[in-house]
C-alpha cells in the first residue's frame, strides 16, 4: 500500500488568549488538540462537526492559511517524496501550494468582485508562471467548460451569476493549477437546495476523472455521507470518531456521532424525529469538562468518563472511536 | 426519472441573456460606480461646479478682470455691478459707478449712472499674463473694451482691488491647497495604515498609539505653533507648501484609521486567502486585490476631506496665520471682512465667504455620491 | 387536532413588488393559502421565492421600495376580520397587533436584541407595552417564559447582555421574547438555520412542545425540507413569488403533485439515499429575479413541461380538495387572468 497522500499527525493550533492593556496571555483555546488522520489518494474525507469544533482550523492547518502549534501534515509529493508541511516558510511551502487548493463556503466572498472571470481563474496559473494570456485563456474556457459554464462568460463580472454558478467558477479556480488535494469547506451549505445536488453531483463527477482527493469539511451529515469514503467527527478540538461512510452511518461507535445523527431532520413526516435530543450545549473550547469532552451531555455516561479521558481506539479495522466503550455499545440508528 | 447530466445543467436556462444584461455582466466596478453616481443628479451637478472651479484654479488670469493687486484709493468700497448682455442687441455693458463724497461723514458714496455705459466684451485682449508660466497671453474671459477703464464684478475692496479677480486668485490658491494637503494625507493614510493594517503586531500598535495621540492633540493649537514657526522671511509659495504639510500631518489619521481597518477586514476575505493559496506573493496579493477593492471608497473618503482641509486653510489664512497677504486665498480675503463697521458698509466683502460655502457643499455632496455609489455590489 | 373552521389568518391573492433602479421585482405574485388556529404551517422555498416577504407583508414591515400591490390579509381578531393589507403599518392598530397578537421569531437573534439592555428588560417592556401590568408582574412572567423556553438559571439570565449568552440561549430568549404577549400567530422566519444540528433539534422539540402548551398557530418558514416534515401539519410551497403547491405534510411529501415539488423532493441527499451516485438534480439555475421567465415560473427546469401552455400562460392555484392546491397545467387547465 502506497503512503496516504497527506498525514497528520498531532496536529495541535492553540489560539492565545489575551487580556488588558498588555496583551497578556492568561489561556489559550485548543481549537485542535491532537489530531491525527490521513487521506489516502483518490479518496474523500469528510471532517463533520458542529460550529467551533476545529474543523475549519483543521482544514487552514493543512492548507497553511493559518501556521499549526504543533504537529507533523506528511504530504506525499508527486515524486513520491513525503514532506513536512507544518514546519514550512512560506518561500519553502511556495511550491506545493499549486498542489493543493480549496474551495469556499461562501460563493460571494470568495471571488474579487473586481476581477473578470478570467481574471479570478485565471490569477492561480498567472501567479504559477503561466505569462501567455492567449493560452491561460485557452486554460480557463477549459476550466469553465469542465464545470459546467459557458467559455463566453469569460469576460463577465462576478456579479453576473447565481451563487451556484459561482460555486461552479470557484471550483474551477480551485482546479486551475490541476491540484492533487482540494479541500472543500463547506461547499454546498451555502447554496438552494436545488442547486445543491448539482455541485454534489460536479465534485462527484470531477473526482472520478481528474482522481482528485478531497477534504470535505462540513456539518450537515447527509450531504457527506453522499459524499464521502470516509468520515472523521471532531467534538471541541479533538477527533471522536474516524471510519469508513458505510460503518459510521450504520453503526456508530461514539454516542455524540450517534446523538448527530438523529438530529438531522428527516425529511418524511413519518419519520419521527423527537427520540434522543442532545441536552446542553458544546463545551468551549478554552475551557473544555473534564475527562472525556462529551461526558456532560452524554445519556450513558458513567463516573470513568468523568474522571477518565478516553484515548481514541481501533475498535474494528479501520473503525476508530474515543470512547471508553466503544466495544459494547450498541448505537444501531433507525 | 432523467439521468442527471453534470455538466449541462447550468447552461440550459442561461441561454436567453438580453441586451442589457449582458452590459451589466461585463460592466466593471468603475462602469457599476459611474452608473450610480450619475442617478444622485446633485452630486452630478456639484461634480460639475466642481470642475469649474477647478478649470479657474488651471488659468485664473485667464478668468479675472484685472490685476488682482492693483490698488486705487480714489476707487475703495465700490458696490457690486451689474453686468447687462443687450443694449438694443448684443451688447454687454455694464453701468458706471460715481462716486461723492458726503460732506458730513466725508464718506465716499457710489451711485450707478445708467447714462454712463463701460462696454465690455468677452474674450478681450487686457492685463497680460503667462499661460501656466509658459506662455504670454492676454485674453481674458471678460474684460473693458477699453482697457483704461475698470470694472468691478462683484466690487471693490478698501484699497480699490477688484474682488472678482481677487476670488478667482483666492480659488486658485484655496483648492490647492485642499487637494494637495488631501493627496498627502492619502499618501500618508494608506501607506501607514496600510503598513499597520497587512503587517500588525508591533508596527500596528506603534501606528495606532501615533494616530491616537495626533487625533488627541487639539488641531487649532497644534496648526498656530506649527505656523507661527514658520520663518518670517518665506515668500509665499513656501508658505503655501509649509501649510498644506501641516494640515496633512493631522489629516491622514482618520483616513490611515478607514485604511487600516479595510485591510484587517479584507485580510480575511475569502477571495484574499484564495490569492494566498494560490500562491501569491505578498505585494501581489496588496495591489492586485486588496488596494481595487478600497479604491473607490479612498476616493470617496478624500473627496470628503477635501472641503474639511479647505475650511481649516481658510480659517487659518482668516486668522492671519496661514497664507498671508500679498498671497491670495478665501481666508485671506474673509480678513478684509473683519470688522465690523466693513460689514455695515460693504457687505459685498462677504461674497468669498459664499464662494467657500458653495465650494465646500459641492465637494460634500460629490463625496457623499461617491460613497453611496462606491460600492455597487451592495443594495 | 381539530381545525376550526374559520381560518386565523386568510391571505388571497397577496402581490409584492420591489421598485429598484433595475427595474421591477415582484417579489411575491399572487400568493393565497390559510393559517388555523393551533396550526402549524411550513412554508417552504429557496432564495428569492418571496417567503420571507411574504410574512413581512403580514406583519405590514414591508419596507420602500417595496410595497403590497394588491390581494387581501384577513386576521381575525376575536372572531372579528381585519384586512392587515389595508391597515396603515404605523397606525396604532397595527402596532398592537404586532408582538400582541401576532409575534415574530427572526433568523439571526443576534441582530433582534439590543447589545446595551439586558435580555429581561427588553423582555419586559414588551410585555408592558402590550398589557396592564406592572414592571414586577413582568418580570415574574419574563422569568417563568425563560423557564418554559427552557433556559437554566432563569433568575440570572434574565439579567444577562444578549452577547453573554451562547447563540442556542439567545434563540430561546427570543422565543420568550415572541411568546412574552401569548400572541395566537407566531411567525417563525428560518429560525434554526444559523444554530448547529444538535441546537436546532432541541429548538426544533421546545417550539413544538411550546406550540401545545400556549395554543398558538405558527408559521414556520425554512428553506430545509427536513425541518419542515418534522415541524409543519401543512405546507405551502413557494418558488419565485407564487405558491407551487399546499397541502398536509404527508400529502406534500409522500404525494406530490407539482413537479417542483417532486424535484426538490428527489435532489436532496437525505441519511436514506444511496452514497456516492449522482443526485437527481433540479437543470438550470433560480432566474434572476429582473428576469422572471414568461408563463409558470418554473417551466424551463421543469421536466414534464407541456409546451404551448407552461410557457405562455400562468397556471392558477387550483383547489384540488378542501385543503389542497396546485398550480400547475399538468391538474387544471385554469390560468391566471393575462
Amino acid at each position: 500500500m502506497t503512503a496516504p497522500l497527506i498525514d497528520v499527525r498531532g496536529l495541535r493550533k492553540f489560539f492565545p488568549i489575551a487580556k488588558g492593556m498588555l496583551g497578556r496571555i492568561t489561556g489559550h483555546v485548543r481549537a485542535v488538540d491532537d489530531v491525527s488522520f490521513s487521506v489516502q489518494e483518490g479518496e474523500t474525507l469528510g471532517l463533520v462537526g458542529e460550529s467551533g469544533c476545529g474543523k475549519t482550523t483543521t482544514a487552514r492547518c493543512i492548507l497553511r492559511a493559518i501556521d499549526p502549534t504543533d504537529g507533523q501534515v506528511l504530504y506525499r509529493t508527486s515524486g513520491g517524496k513525503i514532506v513536512d508541511l507544518a514546519p514550512m516558510s512560506p518561500a519553502e511551502l511556495a511550491p506545493f501550494r499549486k498542489e493543493i487548493q480549496m474551495i469556499f463556503q461562501d460563493p460571494f466572498g470568495s471571488l474579487n468582485p473586481r476581477m473578470t472571470l478570467f481574471d479570478n481563474v485565471g490569477e492561480p496559473l498567472l501567479v504559477n508562471g503561466m505569462r501567455n494570456r492567449r493560452e491561460r485563456m485557452d486554460r480557463v474556457a477549459e476550466l469553465l467548460r469542465l464545470v459546467g459554464l459557458r467559455p463566453e462568460f469569460m469576460h463577465r463580472f462576478p456579479h453576473a451569476f447565481s451563487g451556484g454558478q459561482r460555486q461552479r467558477i470557484g471550483i474551477a479556480r480551485a482546479l486551475a493549477t490541476s491540484p492533487r488535494l482540494v479541500v472543500a469547506d463547506e461547499p454546498v451549505s451555502a447554496l438552494d437546495v436545488s442547486v445543491q445536488a448539482q455541485v454534489l453531483n460536479l465534485l462527484l463527477e470531477l473526482q472520478a476523472r481528474l482522481r482528485l482527493t478531497f477534504l470535505f469539511v462540513a456539518h450537515d451529515l447527509s450531504v457527506v455521507r453522499h459524499i464521502c469514503d470516509r468520515v472523521a467527527v471532531m467534538y471541541v478540538g479533538r477527533l471522536v470518531e474516524l471510519a469508513p461512510t458505510d460503518a459510521v452511518f450504520s453503526r456508530p461507535r461514539h454516542p455524540y456521532t450517534a446523538a448527530l445523527m438523529r438530529a438531522v431532520p428527516v425529511p418524511d413526516p413519518r419519520v419521527s424525529g423527537a427520540d434522543g435530543i442532545l441536552k446542553g450545549e458544546v463545551p468551549s473550547p478554552a475551557s473544555p469538562p473534564s475527562g472525556c469532552y462529551f461526558h456532560p451531555r452524554c445519556t450513558l455516561a458513567q463516573e470513568r468518563c468523568q474522571r477518565e479521558a478516553p484515548a481514541l481506539q481501533e475498535v474494528t479495522p479501520g473503525h476508530f472511536a474515543r470512547c471508553h466503550f466503544a466495544a459494547e455499545l450498541d448505537l444501531a440508528m433507525r | 426519472m432523467r439521468a442527471p447530466s453534470i455538466a449541462s445543467d447550468a447552461t440550459v436556462s442561461d441561454v436567453q441573456v438580453t441586451a442589457a444584461e449582458e452590459r451589466i455582466a461585463v460592466a466593471s466596478n468603475w462602469q457599476l460606480v459611474w452608473w450610480r453616481f450619475r442617478k444622485h443628479h446633485l452630486a452630478l451637478f456639484s461634480a460639475g461646479l466642481l470642475i469649474c472651479l477647478y478649470c479657474v484654479v488651471i488659468c485664473p488670469a485667464f478668468f479675472a478682470t484685472q490685476d488682482p493687486q492693483r490698488t486705487d484709493a480714489r476707487q475703495a468700497f465700490i458696490p457690486v455691478q451689474t453686468l447687462h448682455l443687450f443694449d438694443g442687441g448684443w451688447n454687454p455693458w455694464i453701468p458706471a459707478t460715481v462716486g461723492k463724497r458726503n460732506p458730513v461723514t466725508l464718506r465716499m458714496e457710489w451711485t450707478t449712472d445708467p447714462q454712463r455705459k463701460i462696454r465690455v466684451s468677452f474674450f478681450t485682449r487686457g492685463e497680460p499674463y503667462r499661460l501656466f508660466g509658459l506662455f504670454d497671453a492676454n485674453i481674458h474671459l471678460l474684460g473693458a473694451t477699453d482697457p483704461t477703464q475698470r470694472i468691478f464684478l462683484l466690487g471693490s475692496d478698501r484699497l480699490g482691488r477688484d474682488q472678482w479677480s481677487r476670488i478667482m486668485y483666492g480659488t486658485q490658491t484655496s483648492m490647492t491647497v485642499g487637494l494637495v494637503a488631501v493627496t498627502l494625507s492619502v499618501i500618508f493614510g494608506v501607506v501607514l495604515g496600510g503598513i499597520s493594517g497587512y503587517f500588525g503586531g508591533f508596527i500596528d500598535l506603534v501606528i495606532q498609539r501615533l494616530i491616537e495621540l495626533l487625533q488627541s492633540v487639539p488641531t487649532i493649537p497644534i496648526w498656530l505653533a506649527l505656523s507661527a514657526a514658520l520663518p518670517r522671511d518665506w515668500t509665499p509659495i513656501q508658505v503655501f507648501f509649509a501649510i498644506t504639510v501641516i494640515l496633512s500631518l493631522v489629516g491622514w489619521t482618520t483616513l490611515g484609521r478607514e485604511v487600516r481597518g479595510r485591510f484587517l477586514a479584507l485580510r480575511e476575505e475569502d477571495f484574499v486567502l484564495a490569492a494566498r493559496l494560490a500562491g501569491a506573493r505578498r505585494m501581489r496579493i496588496i495591489l492586485r486585490h486588496m488596494v481595487p477593492t478600497f479604491l473607490s471608497h479612498i476616493i470617496a473618503t478624500s473627496s470628503l476631506a477635501i472641503p474639511v482641509m479647505i475650511i481649516n486653510e481658510t480659517s487659518l489664512s482668516f486668522l492671519g496665520l496661514g497664507i498671508r497677504p500679498p498671497a491670495i486665498s478665501w481666508g485671506v480675503l474673509l480678513q478684509e471682512a473683519q470688522n465690523i463697521q466693513t460689514l455695515a458698509l460693504a457687505p459685498w466683502l462677504l461674497i468669498p465667504g459664499l464662494v467657500v460655502i458653495v465650494a465646500v457643499l459641492a465637494f460634500n455632496l460629490v463625496g457623499d455620491g461617491l460613497r453611496d455609489a462606491s460600492d455597487p455590489y451592495s443594495h | 387536532m381539530t381545525i376550526d373552521a374559520e381560518p386565523l389568518l386568510r391571505v388571497r391573492d397577496l402581490r409584492v413588488s420591489f421598485q429598484l433602479d433595475e427595474g421591477t421585482v415582484r417579489a411575491v405574485d399572487g400568493v393565497s393559502f390559510d393559517v388555523f388556529p393551533r396550526q402549524v404551517v411550513g412554508i417552504v422555498g429557496e432564495s428569492g421565492c418571496g417567503k420571507s416577504v411574504t410574512m413581512r407583508a403580514v406583519l405590514q414591515l414591508i419596507d420602500p421600495p417595496g410595497r403590497i400591490t394588491g390581494g387581501e390579509i384577513t386576521y381575525r381578531q376575536n372572531g372579528r376580520p381585519i384586512d392587515l393589507a389595508r391597515v396603515s403599518p404605523r397606525s396604532r392598530q397595527m402596532r398592537d397587533l404586532r408582538g400582541a397578537e401576532v409575534a415574530l421569531i427572526p433568523q439571526e437573534p443576534m441582530a433582534a436584541f439590543s447589545p446595551v439592555h439586558t435580555v429581561g428588560a427588553q423582555i419586559i417592556e414588551a410585555i408592558m407595552l402590550h398589557e396592564r401590568l406592572g414592571r414586577g408582574e413582568a418580570r415574574a412572567r419574563t422569568v417563568e417564559l425563560f423557564r418554559d423556553v427552557g433556559i437554566s438559571m432563569a433568575e440570572q439570565r434574565v439579567d444577562a447582555y444578549s452577547w453573554q449568552l451562547s447563540g442556542g440561549l439567545r434563540q430561546r430568549a427570543m422565543i420568550a421574547m415572541a411568546l412574552s404577549c401569548r400572541p395566537r400567530l407566531l411567525i417563525a422566519d428560518e429560525p434554526t438555520t444559523a444554530i448547529d444540528v444538535t441546537t436546532q433539534a432541541q429548538i426544533l422539540a421546545l417550539l413544538r412542545e411550546l406550540q401545545q402548551k400556549y395554543d398558538t398557530a405558527i408559521i414556520f418558514i425554512t428553506h430545509d425540507l427536513g425541518v419542515i416534515a418534522q415541524m409543519a401539519n401543512y405546507v405551502v410551497v413557494m418558488y419565485l413569488g407564487r405558491v407551487m403547491e399546499e397541502g398536509p405534510v404527508d400529502e406534500i411529501f409522500h404525494a406530490p403533485k407539482h413537479p417542483y415539488t417532486r424535484a426538490l423532493l428527489r435532489s436532496i441527499p437525505s441519511l436514506q439515499t444511496e452514497t456516492r451516485a449522482a443526485l437527481p438534480v433540479i437543470a438550470g439555475t433560480l432566474p434572476h429575479p429582473f428576469n422572471r421567465p414568461p408563463g409558470c415560473p418554473f417551466h424551463p427546469r421543469c421536466e414534464d413541461i407541456r409546451r404551448g401552455y407552461c410557457d405562455v400562460a400562468v397556471p392558477a392555484l387550483h383547489a384540488l380538495g378542501p385543503r389542497r392546491a396546485v398550480s400547475c397545467f399538468l391538474h387544471s387547465d385554469a390560468a391566471e387572468p393575462a
